[in-house]
């Protein structure tokens, strides 16, 4: 988890982020045993309070699990990040297309682009 | 109980000057608390007041249910702004000094972190420079096993890179039990530690939220909502 936390969002939501998609790219295995609280909370620079409550979150949500006095651990079913990941695609996707439609550009014009980007 | 400090009415008057003018604040255990305000706006002198440096004009204060006396000294770990260690000692007697002088002192802690940072024990403090005087001072403040630190600037005068290191001090310090409340200018560094943020002006709280509460409410970091605040309101900047 080495990406950087925009501080003018709350930093909950962006920490679970980071550790869903490590999770949806196997950088996290399943029922792998992960940083405790206050190994993650120095490591990424942030108030333990925070990364607790980030781990709680995504324990709710199925991603991560917790077993009484040996810790955190990645859940066997990694569905559950990989439909976050998803879902962060499609946003960024949506953000990209507002963005070249207000530099004036059409549907097919992007797809030159596209083509070109992918020559590179 | 999760109840750690506890202010109520607090005024403090200087001669004419009325430095704190009624400030409440109850704090709870298992915090980080940022204390922020421009220059003069009253932290030290609160801060002062909680340790019982200095007694209020009005008002009170309680230190897990106790007012500041010889008790909640031994539960209050307090870094002052000002580097109040005799200068002629050697890090080392002064690890002593605070072994003898405070019972929750852990030893091995203090010399695991200066080492850490590559001051060694031998060293004489006035032969020490400034940042690094304030990182024994931080250290020797942090090794005891407090209920409340109470950090007076604490990382005004070191370096960027050391910056991060006194960070990371604090959190693997961290104890659900104790609460660490800190006062600082310098808030972009210090921002993402924070579980609560409380804005001083004039004497005044005029804000006291969680961080994350801030971010939200107002999409901006802490750092930004403050210059946002406390801007200045002149008539632009100096010309000769």
């Amino acid at each position: 988890m080495h990406r950087i936390l925009d501080k003018n969002k709350p930093l909950c939501p962006q920490i679970c982020e980071h550790i869903c998609l490590d999770v949806a790219f196997g950088e996290l295995k399943p029922n792998e045993r992960i940083k405790s609280v206050r190994e993650a909370a120095v490591a990424v620079g942030v108030n333990p309070n925070t990364m607790q409550r980030s781990y709680e979150t995504l324990e709710q949500e199925g991603i991560l699990y917790s077993v009484r006095g040996s810790g955190w651990f990645v859940s066997e079913n990694v569905e559950k990040a990989k439909l976050t990941l998803d879902k962060l695609r499609r946003e960024k996707t949506k953000v990209f297309f507002n963005e070249m439609e207000n530099l004036g550009m059409t549907a097919e014009e992007l797809k030159h682009y596209i083509k070109e980007w992918n020559n590179d | 109980m999760t109840e750690i400090l506890r202010v109520d009415g607090l005024v403090k008057k200087y001669a004419k000057t009325e430095a704190l003018k009624g400030i409440s604040l109850t704090l709870n255990r298992g915090k980080i608390v940022g204390l922020l305000g421009p220059n003069g706006s009253g932290k030290t002198t609160l801060i002062k007041i909680i340790n019982g440096l200095l007694t209020p004009t009005e008002g009170e204060v309680y230190v897990d249910g106790k007012k500041p006396g010889v008790e909640t000294k031994s539960i209050v770990a307090y870094l002052p702004d000002a580097i109040y260690l005799n200068s002629w000692m050697t890090v080392k007697q002064i690890v002593n000094y605070f072994c003898d002088f405070y019972e929750d002192f852990r030893p091995e802690l203090a010399y695991k972190m200066l080492e850490n940072l590559n001051i060694s024990p031998n060293h004489k403090l006035k032969t020490l420079s400034k940042g690094n005087k304030e990182k024994v001072c931080l250290i020797l403040t942090m090794s005891r096993n407090a209920l409340l630190y109470v950090l007076d600037e604490p990382i005004a005068g070191v370096d960027p890179a050391a910056r991060d290191y006194v960070i990371s001090t604090i959190i693997n310090n961290y104890n659900p039990d104790a609460t660490v409340l800190l006062s600082t200018h310098l808030i972009s560094d210090i921002e993402q530690i924070l579980d609560e943020a409380v804005f001083i002006q004039n004497g005044k709280i005029i804000l006291h939220k969680t961080v994350e509460e801030i971010r939200e409410e107002n999409g901006k970091s802490v750092d930004e909502l403050f210059r946002e605040m406390f801007r200045w309101e002149g008539t632009g900047p100096f010309t000769p």
